[in-house]
């Protein structure tokens, strides 16, 4: 009853998606406000709908009720209620469902926040996230049912991959797709202003806030699916230029290009046509994404049962609404005049820089995901592309990039002096230098520290440049404390968000370039009672416990007591983990950090002597990568804040404009 | 003049794209690819390789090995993730009563690291009688390896029959790999 229930509710929305995108698109053309406001109630009536079916199909999930076949597929009693709850989004059905729910949540965003936007714009913009919810709602009713009922209901269900029951991979996908849909709003409003044919400073206003969401919470989602391969997956790596890796980061990099831009937009009224190009590349690539894990054409960990007529569809959907799109930019991007002139050495300059490299690192991880796919077909032999290829394509597009972006926000609007912004990033050079010499004499003057101590100047020179950034604008030390002060209240939040965002990339570089270069690894056969030493901690195998129950595995659990220069550090639990139900082993790796490393144990088989595998890394710095992370996440967060986006401002400011007006 | 063809662009790739994934998909619905890509090397001797071995307890591995007994050769890598999922199956299925004594399992550790490549089976279970490092990939190529993991089953007579793309799922053993080692074992 509840799983029809939930059916049901999914097939209204699918109505009501087609009258919101319909009604309002015809309404803005004719300029019929009666038509234009059908937008609103039907954004707030989807999501209450795709709401319902997400319910019923949680309800289903947690009641363990087998006679729907996803919950057969994917669930089991024994199951922890969390997994049971995030087994809903742990499978292709689930996860489509999160997919149009969590759209059709930022369309009632926009129908709800939306009050102060052009009428025209707005409808606009629902329509065509409607179009986006029609084809998804009809990808999920026609190939990809949630609800499908068995009969005869099993006893029991298949289990949830051992791999997916984890804390963090229970909130990894809802953070990606906030991310990866969230995007779907820059496109919406992209396309709603080359129908309009114009794009201003108003227009870069409305759609940075809701950029800057999603990457936040694209940031957050993939940072999180980061840690969880470096705890899980058991040998102290965090990203492995997996397809499926790549494509959460291709809409990552396009995304943050488009952050970029659109200041350019708001500021400067210009670099129109780009921004709105990399509004439509940001989708994209996130719809491409949905499309390479789903249709089978890449195989992956991640990839969900292939099955083509899925990808045939997905495929259909990825040409109507990005070909669609992309010949609407061909149409109408002509006539995006840009207003602001400026010189290649200028603010502008520097954000065009980046924007160039960002897009060029994103067509870099795109053509390497899809490089096999088309060597095959060319017939250039088949080929494989890892992580060697990225790490040697990607890190020389960082390196120009971090180094600008230290400088660029120093350069002011339309010329910027460079000798100028150079001159007061001297004491940040100086720094830099510091950082260079010093990590080069401390690590020994081999090859492999070189680079690592360029890694490490590299962050140090943009942590610095960030720094200098804010205390140029607040004149500190150079005027009055008093002046210094007034000043830091009134620099606007969003100037902080970039500080706090940049400074946190270089934290992020500090941690790569950390755990590239000084990694220590041992592997031994370790019998209890024995000691192994690993950059100066020195671990003794306390004990190890076999045939510990756990909620749905058994429970090989090691005790290490690691101690460094004879005194006690930490405890060690590392366990390997059997599951009942599917039978698969997984590890689980004991952690201790001290910030400035992890100390990371890791226990494997029994050698059948009474020994056992264990494997024990110093990973140095590997916790500023996450650090760094949810920093630039904080970054974006604040500026977030700032009062130019905060929903209604202006609203407020025209009120008490009239409200003053009135007093006279 | 020049903008108006610069517009064009994005969806000029575009359709280069789509172009590549519509052939793609028509090869998997007729069951080509991308788990049955036809290797031209089927009914093919396998290429000559001769290669170190990766861990200290298990020979490395030569072509000469390959005579006598049905072999599956599973290249491996340990920065491939949909290795790790095939791994606890590939641990599975050599203990099968089907398969212990009728199958030798050959591993090749293909650009990896060779401490990498050894954690990895220190952690995960060694399944391999044998394995080879092929640390710049040149036996993969032999091969015509297409990416991690792949396997390649090979009878008595140093002959490749089948070959697998991508990693093995339960049901590809079940249904492929056991009836084919039925029949070449006979």
């Amino acid at each position: 009853m509840i799983a029809e229930l939930g059916q049901f509710a999914l097939i209204v929305s699918l109505f009501v998606a087609l009258v919101q995108a319909v009604i309002p698109m015809v309404g803005a053309t004719r300029g019929d406000r009666a038509w234009m406001d059908v937008a609103q109630p039907a954004a707030l009536a989807q999501f209450a709908l795709i709401a319902t079916a997400f319910g019923a199909l949680m309800t289903c999930y947690v009641t363990s009720d087998f006679s729907v076949l996803n919950v057969v597929q994917n669930s089991h009693t024994d199951k922890p209620m969390l997994y049971k709850i995030s087994g809903v989004w742990g499978n292709h059905e689930g996860s489509m469902l999160l997919w149009v729910l969590i759209l059709s949540l930022y369309g009632m965003a926009v129908s709800i926040f939306g009050g102060n936007l052009p009428p025209g714009l707005r409808a606009r913009a629902l329509s065509v996230q409607a179009m986006i919810s029609c084809g998804f709602l009809l990808f999920i009713l026609f190939t990809s049912n949630p609800f499908t009922r068995v009969d005869p209901a099993p006893l029991n269900g298949d289990g949830l991959n051992p791999l997916l029951q984890d804390p963090g991979l229970a909130f990894h996908p809802p953070f990606l797709y906030l991310g990866y849909v969230g995007f779907s709003m820059a496109f919406s409003f992209a396309i709603a202003a080359l129908i309009e044919g114009r794009v201003d400073a108003a227009w870069a206003r409305w759609v940075r806030p809701w950029t800057l969401v999603a990457w936040c919470a694209l940031t957050l989602g993939i940072a999180m699916g980061s840690w969880w391969a470096y705890y899980t997956l058991g040998w102290g790596g965090w990203w492995y230029w997996d397809p499926v890796e790549n494509a959460s980061f291709m809409p990552w990099l396009a995304g943050t290009a488009l952050l970029h831009s659109s200041i350019v937009v708001e500021k400067r009224d210009t670099l129109k046509a780009w921004t709105i190009l990399l509004a439509i590349v940001t989708f994209s690539l996130s719809l491409l994404g949905t499309f390479l894990v789903r249709s089978g054409v890449l195989t992956s960990v991640h990839s969900f049962a292939a099955d083509p007529s899925r990808g045939v569809f997905v495929l259909g959907l990825l040409v109507l609404v990005v070909g669609g799109s992309l010949i609407l930019f061909a149409i109408r991007g002509p006539g995006l005049k840009g207003g602001g002139l400026f010189t290649p050495l200028s603010r502008e300059g520097s954000l065009l820089l980046n924007n160039v490299l960002m897009s060029t690192a994103a067509g870099t991880v795109l053509l390497g995901t899809l490089y096999p796919l088309f060597a095959d077909a060319l017939d250039l032999g088949k080929v494989s592309v890892g992580a060697p290829f990225f790490n040697a394509v990607f890190i020389p597009l960082m390196v120009p990039m971090v180094m600008t972006m230290a400088i660029g926000p120093l350069m002011s609007w339309k010329r910027g002096d460079l000798a100028g912004a150079l001159g007061r990033l001297k004491a940040a050079f100086g720094l830099t230098l510091l950082v260079l010499i010093g990590t080069w004499l401390v690590a020994g003057g081999s090859a492999g520290p070189l680079w690592a101590a360029g890694g490490l100047a590299l962050a140090a020179w943009l942590f610095c440049g960030a720094l200098t950034e804010w205390a140029e604008r607040v004149r500190l030390f150079r005027g009055p404390l008093s002046e210094t002060v007034e000043r830091m209240i009134r620099l606007p939040r969003s100037a902080y968000g970039m500080t706090v965002a940049h400074a946190g990339v270089a934290i992020v570089i500090a941690g790569i370039t950390g755990s590239a270069a000084w990694t220590v690894e041992k592997i031994q056969v370790m019998h209890v009672g024995d000691v192994a030493s690993v950059a100066g901690y020195d671990l003794r195998l306390e004990g190890v416990e076999d045939g510990i129950p756990g909620p749905n595995y058994m429970i090989l659990r090691a005790h290490f007591v690691a101690s460094k220069a004879g005194h006690l550090v930490t405890d060690l639990y590392p366990e390997k983990r059997m599951y009942r139900q599917p039978p698969r082993p997984t590890t689980d790796a004991a952690i201790h950090t001290n910030l400035l490393g992890d100390l990371y144990a890791v226990v494997g088989d029994a050698d059948g002597t009474g020994g056992y595998v264990t494997r024990l890394y110093f990973n140095p710095l590997v916790p500023w990568i996450f650090i760094g992370s949810v920093t630039m996440v904080i970054g974006g967060l604040v500026s977030l804040t700032d009062r130019r986006y905060r929903v209604g401002a202006p609203l407020r400011t025209a009120r008490a404009a009239a409200a003053a007006k009135g007093r006279v | 003049m020049l903008r108006r063809w610069s517009t064009l662009l994005p969806l000029a790739v575009f359709a280069v794209l789509v172009a590549f994934f519509a052939w793609r998909l028509v090869l998997i619905t007729r069951g080509d690819a991308p788990n049955m890509i036809p290797s031209v090397m089927i009914d093919k001797p396998a290429p000559g390789f001769d290669l170190p071995p990766l861990v200290l307890d298990r020979p490395g591995t030569v072509t000469a090995d390959l005579a006598g007994q049905v072999t599956l050769i599973n290249f491996f890598s340990s920065w491939c993730i949909p290795c790790r999922a095939e791994h606890p199956l590939l641990v599975d299925l050599m203990v099968q009563p089907a398969v212990k004594g009728k199958l030798r399992l050959v591993g090749i550790d293909y650009k990896d690291k060779p401490e990498d490549g050894r954690g990895w089976l220190s952690r995960l279970g060694n399944p391999y009688q044998a394995i080879g490092m092929d640390r710049d990939g040149r036996v993969g190529i032999d091969f015509g390896v297409y990416g991690v993991p792949e396997s390649y089953l090979i009878d008595r007579t140093g002959h490749i029959r089948y070959k697998q793309v991508g990693p093995f799922t339960a049901d590809d053993i079940r249904s492929k790999l056991l009836p084919l080692l039925a029949e070449l074992s006979k």
